[in-house]
């Protein structure tokens, strides 16, 4: 924790956890979305979240971090609109996800070229959020150290590979937490790398290059 | 390195080293961040400029929440300071309250506030500091540094009880920024780092028990005006201290306090909505309004 966690963040209000974390949810599926074009999303909403979106304009500001605006962006309040403007078709779903935290939201992007990908995570106070599954997969990150998903597959060695990797290119980069989850076995997988400081430019790259690995994202510090 | 586990620790190195708790603090938080002291401070002085566009903005007339349940407070307690002379309190006091109004109503209003330590009492602090700046003609520079003395309480607040309202009730959220306002204040009235301490734990102390009861969950009602009672218990503390009335129970102490007042709170008085304001036959027709029928009550 530093001073800027007690004077701050910066924020469009209403409420630390009913929009700010509500766009810090947002800004997740934007970093999964990674610049392709977004046709349609369907949020659902769970728990406090469903009951109070409207007062708090937690539909706008999971709009609005869908769309890559900060919490501390002034175009959340219209980000209905924008969504709009922008061709996007959005609606919300109010469903009780059953085990889930009362502020949380289920995500499900379609995008143009074919394309689509669900999360869910939830708003746990104080803007601070908790991701808990991309793609049906189970994840487990809150945003507060930079974040690398790497998609893969379930193949012996892969994860050596990405470690290795970082180990070796990058002396100074340490994990300070790791997660691992897969569809089934040989399947679908997926690896939640949190790590302490910044990551290394070329990093991300390099492990897209990596045999059997589909895909790897930086979700940076939010 | 600082630990913020305490407020004691606070005063005893600021006093070592023969600085204020600010000067401690940014020379602190520039070495655990990695950054400069300037860059650290810079970017304070933003969280200060947003401060000031905060109270502008909820001070127009026209300022409404989302819900529509409340708005304009900010601009109708300005109106009638000026047209009374002050009012009861005083000019400066009724101009300071009209200001913490303006920034809860901005934030009401889905407008850009700083968290301080929350959205829900972000308005004490700015409340504070904005009036002795446009006010008093305080040095910005001053005003900056004090928010690392305000953001130092708030630090070991959360560390040693909490600044949120679902865990400790309105104590942990304008308790918390009345308590940390009110160490700004002595420091910018060049009062001791003791000094600072004390008027931190005579805060805290009047302002134990307060629950968490927004109607419909909103941060609405009670929370703007809530930013007011803590704006004047952050002034009336910090005037207190530089009087020379001590804390007769240590900030430390009272901090422990609030958390075991915090514990003992049952939940439906811990921002549920299910107790205390929200509870009453008014805040259950105000929240039916808003949301209509709600499946959990």
């Amino acid at each position: 924790m530093n001073v800027f966690d007690i004077i701050g963040p910066v924020m469009i209000g209403p409420s630390s956890s009913h929009t700010a974390g509500a766009v810090r949810l947002g800004r997740v599926a934007n970093k999964l979305i990674d610049g392709r074009k977004l046709k349609k999303v369907e949020i659902t909403l769970s728990g406090s979240f469903a009951q109070t979106y409207k007062g708090h304009g937690t539909d706008r500001a999971l709009l609005a971090g869908i769309m890559g605006y900060h919490s501390y962006s002034p175009e959340i309040r219209d980000a209905l609109h924008i969504a709009s403007e922008r061709g996007i078709v959005y609606e919300f779903i109010k469903e009780d996800i059953k085990g889930a935290h009362a502020n949380t939201a289920r995500i499900h992007y379609f995008l143009e070229d074919g394309g689509e990908g669900v999360m869910q995570g939830a708003s746990v106070g104080g803007g601070n959020i908790l991701v808990n599954m991309i793609d049906g997969m189970s994840v487990e990150f809150n945003g507060e150290n930079n974040t690398i998903l790497v998609m893969h597959r379930d193949k012996p060695g892969v994860i050596a590979a990405v470690t290795q990797l970082m180990h070796w290119e990058y002396a100074d980069l340490n994990i300070s937490n790791f997660h691992l989850s897969r569809r089934n076995k040989g399947g679908d997988a997926i690896m939640t790398i949190e790590i302490d400081g910044q990551p290394p430019e070329n990093l991300i790259p390099a492990i897209r290059n990596i045999q059997h690995v589909s895909n790897a994202i930086l979700i940076r510090r939010i | 390195m600082l630990k913020y586990e305490s407020i004691s620790e606070l005063v005893r190195e600021a006093e070592k080293r023969q600085v204020t708790i600010s000067e401690l603090v940014l020379k602190d938080q520039a070495e655990a961040m990695e950054k400069t002291e300037l860059e650290v401070y810079e970017k304070m002085e933003m969280d200060f400029q947003v401060m000031v566009s905060s109270v502008q903005v909820g001070q127009r007339p026209e300022q409404k929440s989302m819900s529509g349940l409340t708005g304009g407070e900010g601009y109708k307690m300005k109106a009638y300071a000026e047209k009374t002379g002050g009012g009861l309190c005083g000019p400066f006091l009724s101009r300071a309250i009209s200001r913490a109004l303006s920034v809860a109503g901005c934030n009401a209003s889905m407008g850009r506030i700083v968290a301080a330590p929350t959205a829900g009492s972000c308005g004490i602090l700015p409340g504070c500091l904005v009036s002795l700046w446009e006010d008093q003609g305080f040095d910005q520079k001053a005003i900056v540094m004090s928010m690392f003395t305000a953001g130092a309480i708030g630090m070991v607040i959360a560390s040693r009880a909490s600044i949120a309202g679902a865990q400790g009730g309105c104590q942990a959220e304008c308790g918390s920024a009345a308590a940390m306002a009110a160490a700004a204040l002595v420091e910018l009235m060049g009062g001791t780092p003791s000094q600072c301490a004390d008027a931190c734990a005579i805060a805290i102390a009047n302002q134990l028990g307060l629950v968490c009861d927004p109607v419909a969950g909103l941060v609405e009602i009670p929370c703007i005006k809530r930013n007011v009672s803590g704006l004047v218990i952050a002034f009336s503390s910090a005037d207190l201290a530089l009087a020379g009335i001590e804390a007769k129970i240590p900030a430390d102490e009272c901090l422990d306090a609030m958390r075991s007042v915090g514990d003992a709170l049952p939940n439906t008085l811990k921002e549920t909505a299910k107790g205390g304001l929200a509870d009453t036959p008014t805040g259950l027709r105000l929240q039916k309004q808003v949301f209509g029928e709600r499946q959990d009550t």
